[in-house]
């Protein structure tokens, strides 16, 4: 092959690529897709696995102080969906090339981030409320939205797990419900919780659209489907009206109904410390990684059980 | 870091409820198979959305490769025959 035929073949099959994804086709493993694409989703699918997995922690936290035999089995059976959500996005990942060792690796070691909001602390049982109406609240607007990503395994892994969460989210607002015809001590408890969450869940959706790194090819190749913006003020509009249903304050003084937008303008959202907790300097990352580190080490055992297991059996059937 | 692993990629396919097709839902690690069986159980059923599950190891599926569509589907490209809708029903005729 002459040295000018490779990238004419290249370039055919970029233009073929970006027509399908224009028409709405699906992509699928083993289709040709641009090394870029590839990446892009690979570091996306792969940070958002890590999230789920994570995002086990500061709800494990309370596994044993939750309040009622009900409320322990609602918890565990829910960070059990998250672990089961960490594992659909793993297997999604892993269709474009990436091993499960590797993303591991890229957890463990911070070259792979997850989502800054489980860098923050879970301090009473309110914040077990706030995790699942606003952090899994702000997490099912951006996984609706990518029900249509243009990558067929990760859009799959998506529909399932929209189904999971909307369970999610109705378990947390219950919670904050019940606090909120409680006592006084229950409700300052829940405010309190509302006003350490509500910020950081306006930070999942990530920089303004002006400041987004990654979004141009994202949004060419219908990886992102909706702006962070967009989907940001998605959230605010639906969970403004739930939060005064229970008599909760949203603490912005700035937020009010825009007439002629149609939509909830907002305060400035802080983005020093949006950027400081990604940095690695939040409240808890230290722990979070030290954490997983440990839980992985110590179950490295199993693993090799297992194998050595299946070495045996393999033998004996032989 | 040790050699670690993350044992064998298994596929995972779901009969919904009885008198359906398995469908494909998506993969799990496994050293063995009935870990297998038990990992998907734990992955995908955890609502009742199964009767039954079959777990392949990954490695053991063969595919048609996608490159090769128009080549491969080609035989059936051209033989209209094939559907009821390319027969001239005489007019009148019921119940066909």
């Amino acid at each position: 092959m002459s040295n000018n035929t490779a990238p004419a073949i290249e370039d055919a099959r970029l233009s073929k690529f970006e027509e399908r994804v224009q028409k709405g086709d699906a992509i699928e493993p083993r289709d040709w897709m641009p090394e870029a694409y590839r990446k892009h989703l690979i570091r996306q699918i792969s940070q958002h696995a890590h999230s789920e997995v994570i995002g086990m922690q500061p709800e494990g936290n309370w596994i044993t102080r939750a309040p009622s035999i009900r409320a322990k089995q609602i918890l565990l059976a829910k960070i059990q969906d998250e672990g089961g959500h960490g594992l659909y996005l793993y297997s999604a990942a892993e269709t474009l090339g990436i091993s499960r060792e590797d993303m591991i690796e890229q957890l463990q070691t911070g070259k792979a981030k997850y989502s800054n909001i489980f860098n923050y602390p879970t301090l009473t049982w309110a914040d077990i409320g706030a995790i699942g109406w606003l952090v899994d609240g702000a997490a099912i607007v951006n996984q609706v939205s990518l029900q249509r990503t243009s990558y067929g395994p990760y859009s799959r892994a998506m529909v399932r797990i929209c189904k999971e969460e909307s369970f999610h989210q109705r378990q947390g607002y219950e919670i904050m419900a019940t606090m909120m015809k409680g006592t006084a001590e229950q409700r300052e408890m829940a405010q309190d919780a509302m006003n350490r969450w509500w910020w950081p869940s306006l930070m999942m959706f990530g920089p303004h659209d002006s400041d987004s790194p990654h979004s141009s090819d994202a949004f060419r190749w219908k990886i992102k489907r909706h702006s962070n913006d967009e989907l940001r003020t998605k959230f605010i509009d639906k969970t403004v009206q739930q939060a005064e249903v229970i008599g909760l304050t949203i603490p912005d003084p700035e937020l009010k109904w825009n007439e002629a937008t149609g939509h909830y303008d907002h305060g400035e959202i802080n983005w020093d410390e949006f950027y400081r907790v990604i940095k690695g300097n939040g409240q808890c990352n230290k722990q979070r990684i030290a954490h997983h580190k440990r839980a992985h080490d110590d179950g490295a055992w199993v693993r090799e059980a297992a194998e050595a297991y299946k070495v045996k059996q393999a033998v004996k059937n032989n | 870091m040790a050699t670690d692993t993350q044992l064998d990629l298994w596929e995972v396919f779901i009969q919904s409820r009885n008198g359906s097709h398995h469908t494909h839902a998506g993969s799990v690690h496994a050293s063995d198979r009935k870990m297998a069986l038990q990992n998907a159980r734990d992955i995908y059923t955890r609502r009742g959305e199964g009767s039954s599950i079959w777990v392949v190891p990954a490695n053991s599926i063969v595919a048609s490769n996608p490159d090769d569509a128009d080549m491969f589907f080609d035989p059936a490209d051209d033989k209209v025959y094939r559907h009821p809708t390319f027969y001239v029903m005489p007019e009148g005729a019921k119940q066909i």
